[in-house]
């Protein structure tokens, strides 16, 4: 890959405007729910490309680029199997007692709903779990700077670190979701000439097909039946209810990484509207990941010519291969953006959580509120500079898409569990909460412990960590409703605005039809199911 | 919170588009064989360009509206 002026200082400009933004937004932030919450002031538009853009981080980016690669159009379940139901449901469902509760968190619904100790493990184990993520986008980030300035692996992790720290330190959470805003729009034009060219080399969709190493790769569903028949190892019940309910519902429904970009949102209808936004560009986000994932293994089959080898190599190598000079600092910025977007997302999340449900709560509470302003721009330090700890973590693993599922597997999936019932049942006790996700975490702990000394046996690490999350949730369903039926339900007086049954049903009768969760949600649905046939 | 962010992104996509505009108008035609012989540069350039201009329009109405 080389590069000239024109790229360096495409880069460089990017980086101007990111601090740019940050210091911009310094005088705003004049108390902690500026900080943390944006004061709820953002528009659902805004609110919606940043849940989006959150969630684009390295793995999301550079990891399904190389699932392409080597799992073929399989890769679109993460997608249109994955994210769709899950993105639609808590827009139509969930906002309303998210926002409704005005609780600041999700770990602060939970201790609403259930108790505090309930709020206290998610809230550790979410931390905890921020913290391990954030390290993969540093890393990744790292590694680009290391290739294109030559810095030491080190030097960069710190320089990467420190721009996203003075962002988010001066802007708290509307810095991060402006940036995520502005981080979108350059990964759609920097990603999408990617996709023209590469159709365009192999010569269409057809030529596309013809090329693949497996006539399998060019299907999302056809081999879905049997575990041996597809190159991930997982057959249709794994699929299904592993990763289209269990890991995405856990992910999309209860990781504030996302949700606190709809708590940000001006109001109810615009909270609601937040994860339907996203959920547009996200369904026609496999044009810029899996198709140059599925274009570099077409023209490199044996993984010699441009991939060096490594599936993980799938998207910088195409933009080293494609884009001349000039575009190619587009693309490279692109790349940058997607990982300050995933490493931001995580920061802000961590922060909040941190200030919110375990120093105020549990360390240093009823102080004035200047001081958890200030605690947040501490948090902000403290987990960047964590995060650099975990992206040499990182440098340990090979494969960065398992170690994320893995996670995702011990900490979202009960948890979807706990939501679940807390929501919609109203009989769910205060006690069960904490008991099933505890229960629900151990199972995953249990599980994944077997795997590792091949007591049990799986044909692929992920598909292992589908079996976990589906493992982690069930145990937390049977424990919570075990729990239950031997505790005392909590006063129905006390649960309205936090149970489905209880709540009045928020009708939106005084908007426009296009701007009704409802009907966007059946849209996008339809919409969706049309992809998939046609990818069929 | 009072800043648009359709401002900053309306000027860096200008910014952005001018600049691959010009510099694929005067760099070397070799290096056009990456993207399959198609001059993307001047291409994309104005795409972005296009963008950043409509979206710093949008801006622009946003704050005069508001201001009146």
């Amino acid at each position: 890959m080389h590069l000239h002026f024109v790229d360096y200082a495409i880069i460089a400009i990017y980086f101007i405007f990111v601090l740019g933004i940050g210091f911009a937004l310094r005088g705003r932030m004049k108390t902690s729910d500026d900080f943390f919450l944006s004061g709820r002031s953002i528009p659902g538009w805004i609110t919606g490309l940043a849940f989006m853009s959150a969630n684009l981080g390295a793995l999301e980016v550079m990891g399904h680029a190389a699932n392409a690669a080597k799992y073929g159009m399989f890769v679109n379940h993460f997608y249109w199997l994955a994210a769709m139901p899950a993105m639609c449901f808590v827009g139509v469902f969930m906002m309303p007692f998210y926002y409704g509760s005005k609780a600041r968190s999700v770990p602060e619904y939970l201790r609403k709903r259930y108790d505090e100790k309930t709020r206290t493990l998610n809230a550790l184990s979410f931390a905890l779990m921020t913290l391990l993520v954030s390290g993969i986008d540093l890393y990744a980030m790292a590694i680009l700077f290391q290739r294109l300035l030559n810095w030491p692996f080190g030097a960069s992790v710190v320089a990467s670190a420190a721009v996203v720290a003075v962002y988010i330190y001066l802007g708290g959470l509307t810095s991060s979701i402006y940036n995520e805003v502005l981080q979108f729009f350059l990964i759609v034009f920097g990603f999408l000439p990617l996709a023209i060219l590469g159709l365009k080399a192999v010569g269409g969709f057809a030529g596309l097909k013809a090329k693949l190493p497996n006539a399998g790769y060019a299907h999302t569903w056809a081999n879905i039946w049997h575990a041996s028949q597809n190159p991930m190892g997982i057959n249709w019940f794994g699929t299904i209810f592993g990763l289209g309910f269990v890991l995405s519902f856990g992910y999309w429904c209860t990781d504030f990484l996302v949700v606190q970009r709809g708590l940000a949102a001006k109001d109810m209808p615009a909270a609601q509207r937040t994860p339907l936004v996203a959920a547009v560009p996200k369904m026609f986000f496999p044009l810029m990941v899996v198709l140059p994932g599925l274009v570099a293994i077409a023209l490199d089959p044996s993984l010699t010519k441009y991939l060096n080898g490594r599936y993980d190599n799938a998207l910088p190598a195409m933009l080293g291969r494609f884009y001349p000079s000039g575009l190619l600092g587009i693309g490279l910025t692109a790349l940058l953006a997607s990982f300050m977007s995933g490493m931001a997302g995580n920061v802000t999340a961590f922060n909040t959580v941190w200030t919110f449900d375990i120093y105020q709560t549990h360390v240093n509470p009823g102080k004035p509120d200047r001081h958890y302003l200030n605690m947040g721009r501490f948090a902000t330090v403290f987990a960047v500079a964590v995060g650099i700890g975990t992206a040499f973590i990182v440098l340990k693993f090979n494969n960065l898409m398992d170690y994320l599922q893995l996670l995702f597997a011990f900490f979202n999936a009960p948890l979807f569990g706990t939501f679940l019932l807390g929501m919609f049942w109203k009989r769910t006790s205060a006690h069960s909460g904490f008991w099933g996700l505890l229960s629900g975490i151990l199972a995953a702990a249990t599980h994944y412990t077997l795997y590792r000394f091949h007591v049990i046996f799986y044909p692929t690490d992920m598909a292992a960590n589908f079996y976990q999350a589906i493992w982690a949730f069930s145990v937390c369903v049977v424990v919570t409703v075990v729990v239950t039926l031997f505790t005392e339900p909590r006063k129905e007086e006390e649960l309205v605005g936090l149970v489905y049954s209880l709540t009045p049903k928020l009708r939106n009768r005084d908007l426009p039809w296009y701007e009704r969760p409802g009907i966007l949600a059946i849209g996008i649905l339809a919409l969706c199911t049309v992809l998939n046939i046609i990818f069929w | 919170m009072g800043l648009d962010i359709r401002l900053p992104i309306g000027i860096i996509f200008s910014i952005y588009g001018g600049i691959l505009i010009i510099y694929g108008a005067v760099a070397d035609p070799a290096i056009f064989v990456n993207s399959l012989g198609v001059n993307i540069d001047i291409w994309w350039g104005a795409a972005m360009l296009l963008f950043g201009l409509f979206m710093g329009i949008l801006a622009f109405r946003a704050s005069h509206r508001g201001a009146s």
